[in-house]
C-alpha cells in the first residue's frame, strides 16, 4: 500500500512530531508548572522541573495582589469584541462587492485593500499617536479599537469574497425576480447563505484583534483601568522581583478563552487562516 | 451578470463604504501624515517647521544603516528557520499516522494566544538564574554555570529570533500542510506504480507542486517578521546595547519614547518603502502564479 510506513518509519515519525511538539507545546507546559510552583519552589538552585508543595495557589492569590486583573480581562474581551463587530460592518458589505459586482477598477481597488495587510500597527504608530492626541483620544478605548479595526479588514474581505464568490448567482437573481432590493437581497439571501463563511472570518477576526492589542494599548492608554490583558500584565513583568508562578496564572487564564474558542471551532479556524493556500 | 448590464450602478460602490472610511482614516491618512512629518522638526509642542531632508541625512549619516542590516539579518534569520522548521513540520503531520488530526490540533496554540502573553512565557524560560532553558543545559551539562540569555548581545538577539519562530511556525506548518493535501493522491499513486521511493516523490512531486505556497509563505512571513514589535520590546527593549533594535524598535524608541516625531516619520518612511518592496514582490510573484494554473487563480 501507498501509505504503508516501515517499522522505522514509524519511529522516525513519531521522533520528528515529537521533537516539534516539543518546540511548540514545551513553553506552555513550562508556564502551567510555574504557575503551580510556590515562589520559594521557583528560585530553587538547581532548576527542577518537578517541585514540592505543587499547589493552585497562585490562582486564587493573583486576584489579590493584581487587583485589576478581572478588568484587564474583561477590557482585552471587550476590544476584541468591538473590533470583529465593527470589522463585520465593513467587511460582509466590502466583500460582496468585490465577490459579485463588475466596477471599474476592482481588482486593483481589491489589491490596495490586501496591501493594507504589509503594515502593522508600528508602521502607523506616530501619526496615529499626534491624531488621537490632537482630538483628544488617548486613553480612551476608541484608540485601542480603532487601530485594531482596520488591520482585521483585509483579510476579513480576502477570506468572505472567495466564500461568497463559490455561491450560487441564481440565489440573487430569483430574490431580485420577486422584487426584492439590493440591500434586503444582501441581507435576507446573502447572510444567511453564507453564515458558515461568516462564522469563519469572525473568529479569525476576533483571534486577531485579542492576540494584537498590545503596541496600541501601551502606546495611547495610560489609564491603568482600560488596560487590556497582555500591558496590565507587562506592568508586572517589567519589574525588578517579578511574582512569576501568579504572572504565569493570570496569563494563562488570559488565555484560556481563545484557546477555548479554539479547541471547539479548530477546523474553521485552520480553514479560514490557511487559505489560499490550494487557490494561490 | 444581469445586473450589471444597468449602466450606471452606484452599488457596489455604496457597499465599499465602510471599509474605505476605516482605511482612509487609519491607513491611508496618517500614512500621507507620516511622510509630511518626516520633512518637519515636530516635536511635543504643536508648533514646528519644515526643515527639507535634514532628518533624512540625520539618519542615514548615524548609525540607522547598521539598523537596517541587523533587521534584515534578524528578518533573513528568522523567516529561514519558520520555513525550515514549518516544511519539516508539516511533512511530518502529512504522515499518515494514527494520531495525526490530534498533532495537527496541538501545533495551533502559539499562533492563536495574544503575542504578548507568549512572550511573557519565554521571558521566564530566558532567565538565567531559575528559567527552565539554563536549567535544563545545566543538567545536561551545556553549560557549568547560570547564563542569562537575554544579557548578551549575540544570546540575546538568537533569543528574540526563537521566540518569533516559535510564534510563526504553526501558521507555516498549516498553510504549507493545507498545500500537501490540495495535491492530487494520483501523482502519488501513479509514481509509486512506477516503484519511485518515498524520498524521490517527495523530491520530484510533493517539493515540486508546495514551493509556490513556500515563495508565498516566505513572503508573508517576511513582512510579518519585519513588522515584529511585542517580542523584541517586551524581551529586550531593543538592548543589550541595541543588539536588537530593528527599524520598527527604533523608530518607536525615537517617536514615542524621545518624542521626535519628525525623525520617527523618516524612519516609517523608510519602513514603508521596504515592505513596499516585498509587497510589490508579493503581487508579481502571486500574478506569476496565476498565470502559470490558470484554473487555480483566486
Amino acid at each position: 500500500m501507498l501509505h504503508k510506513y516501515r517499522w522505522y518509519e514509524y519511529v522516525l515519525i513519531y521522533c520528528g512530531v515529537a521533537v516539534f511538539l516539543t518546540f511548540v507545546l514545551a513553553p506552555f507546559v513550562e508556564a502551567f508548572v510555574v504557575s503551580l510552583r510556590p515562589l520559594s519552589g521557583l528560585f530553587s538552585i538547581p532548576y527542577k522541573f518537578i517541585t514540592d508543595e505543587m499547589s493552585f495557589e497562585a490562582y486564587f492569590s493573583m486576584w489579590k495582589n493584581v487587583p485589576l486583573l478581572w478588568r484587564y480581562m474583561l477590557n482585552s474581551f471587550f476590544i476584541a469584541t468591538v473590533v470583529t463587530v465593527l470589522g463585520l460592518i465593513c467587511i460582509i458589505p466590502a466583500a460582496y462587492a468585490f465577490a459579485r459586482f463588475e466596477f471599474p477598477a476592482r481588482n486593483s481597488l481589491l489589491g490596495v485593500f490586501i496591501a493594507v495587510n504589509m503594515f502593522s500597527g508600528a508602521v502607523l504608530i506616530i501619526p496615529l499617536f499626534k491624531l488621537m492626541q490632537q482630538y483628544g483620544l488617548l486613553n480612551t478605548y476608541f484608540a485601542m479599537i480603532a487601530p485594531g479595526t482596520a488591520f482585521v479588514i483585509p483579510t476579513g474581505i480576502w477570506l468572505l469574497r472567495s466564500y461568497l464568490v463559490r455561491i450560487p448567482k441564481e440565489l440573487e437573481e430569483a430574490a431580485w425576480v420577486d422584487g426584492a432590493g439590493k440591500i434586503y437581497t444582501l441581507v435576507r439571501v446573502i447572510i444567511p447563505v453564507a453564515l458558515p463563511g461568516i462564522v469563519v472570518v469572525t473568529i479569525t477576526a476576533f483571534i486577531t484583534a485579542y492576540a494584537q492589542q498590545f503596541i496600541y494599548a501601551l502606546t495611547f492608554n495610560s489609564v491603568n483601568e482600560l488596560n487590556p490583558l497582555p500591558v496590565g500584565l507587562f506592568q508586572f513583568f517589567g519589574r525588578q522581583s517579578v511574582v512569576w508562578n501568579e504572572l504565569m496564572a493570570a496569563s494563562l487564564v488570559g488565555i484560556l478563552p481563545v484557546l477555548f474558542v479554539y479547541v471547539f471551532l479548530q477546523r474553521y479556524i485552520v480553514a479560514g487562516l490557511t487559505a489560499g493556500a490550494v487557490k494561490e | 451578470m444581469a445586473h450589471t448590464a444597468k449602466k450606471k450602478d452606484y452599488f457596489p460602490y455604496l457597499l465599499l463604504v465602510p471599509a474605505t472610511l476605516v482605511m482612509v482614516a487609519i491607513v491611508a491618512y496618517p500614512l500621507f501624515e507620516t511622510f509630511r512629518l518626516s520633512f518637519t522638526n515636530t516635536s511635543m509642542s504643536p508648533k514646528y517647521e519644515y526643515v527639507g531632508l535634514a532628518n533624512y541625512e540625520k539618519i542615514m549619516s548615524r548609525r540607522f544603516p547598521e539598523v537596517i542590516a541587523r533587521t534584515f539579518y534578524w528578518m533573513g534569520l528568522s523567516v529561514a528557520l519558520k520555513m525550515l522548521i514549518g516544511t519539516l513540520g508539516a511533512v511530518l503531520l502529512n504522515a499518515m499516522v494514527p494520531g495525526r488530526a490530534l498533532f495537527r490540533i496541538l501545533v495551533m496554540p502559539p499562533w492563536v494566544i495574544p503575542i504578548a502573553i507568549g512572550v511573557f512565557i519565554w521571558g521566564w524560560m530566558y532567565n538565567g538564574q531559575f528559567g527552565m532553558l539554563s536549567g535544563m543545559a545545566q543538567r545536561l551539562g551545556i553549560l557549568s554555570g547560570p547564563f542569562e540569555f537575554l544579557a548578551y548581545k549575540n544570546s540575546a538577539f538568537m533569543a528574540t529570533i526563537v521566540t518569533d519562530v516559535w510564534i510563526g511556525v504553526p501558521m507555516v506548518t498549516l498553510y504549507l500542510l493545507a498545500a500537501m493535501q490540495s495535491i492530487s493522491k494520483d501523482l502519488y499513486e501513479a509514481a509509486w506504480v512506477d516503484g519511485a521511493s518515498r524520498f524521490y516523490r517527495f523530491r520530484r512531486i510533493t517539493l515540486p507542486l508546495i514551493f509556490p505556497s513556500i515563495a508565498t509563505m516566505a513572503l508573508l512571513s517576511a513582512i510579518a517578521t519585519f513588522n515584529s514589535f511585542d517580542i523584541i520590546w517586551i524581551l529586550t527593549e531593543g538592548g543589550p546595547r541595541g543588539a536588537t533594535t530593528t527599524m520598527i524598535i527604533d523608530t518607536y524608541k525615537t517617536a514615542i519614547s524621545r518624542f521626535k516625531y519628525g525623525e520617527g516619520a523618516a524612519r516609517t518612511v523608510m519602513i514603508v518603502l521596504f515592505l513596499g518592496s516585498f509587497t510589490f514582490i508579493y503581487f508579481v510573484l502571486l500574478s506569476r502564479l496565476a498565470k502559470r494554473s490558470p484554473n487555480n487563480a483566486a
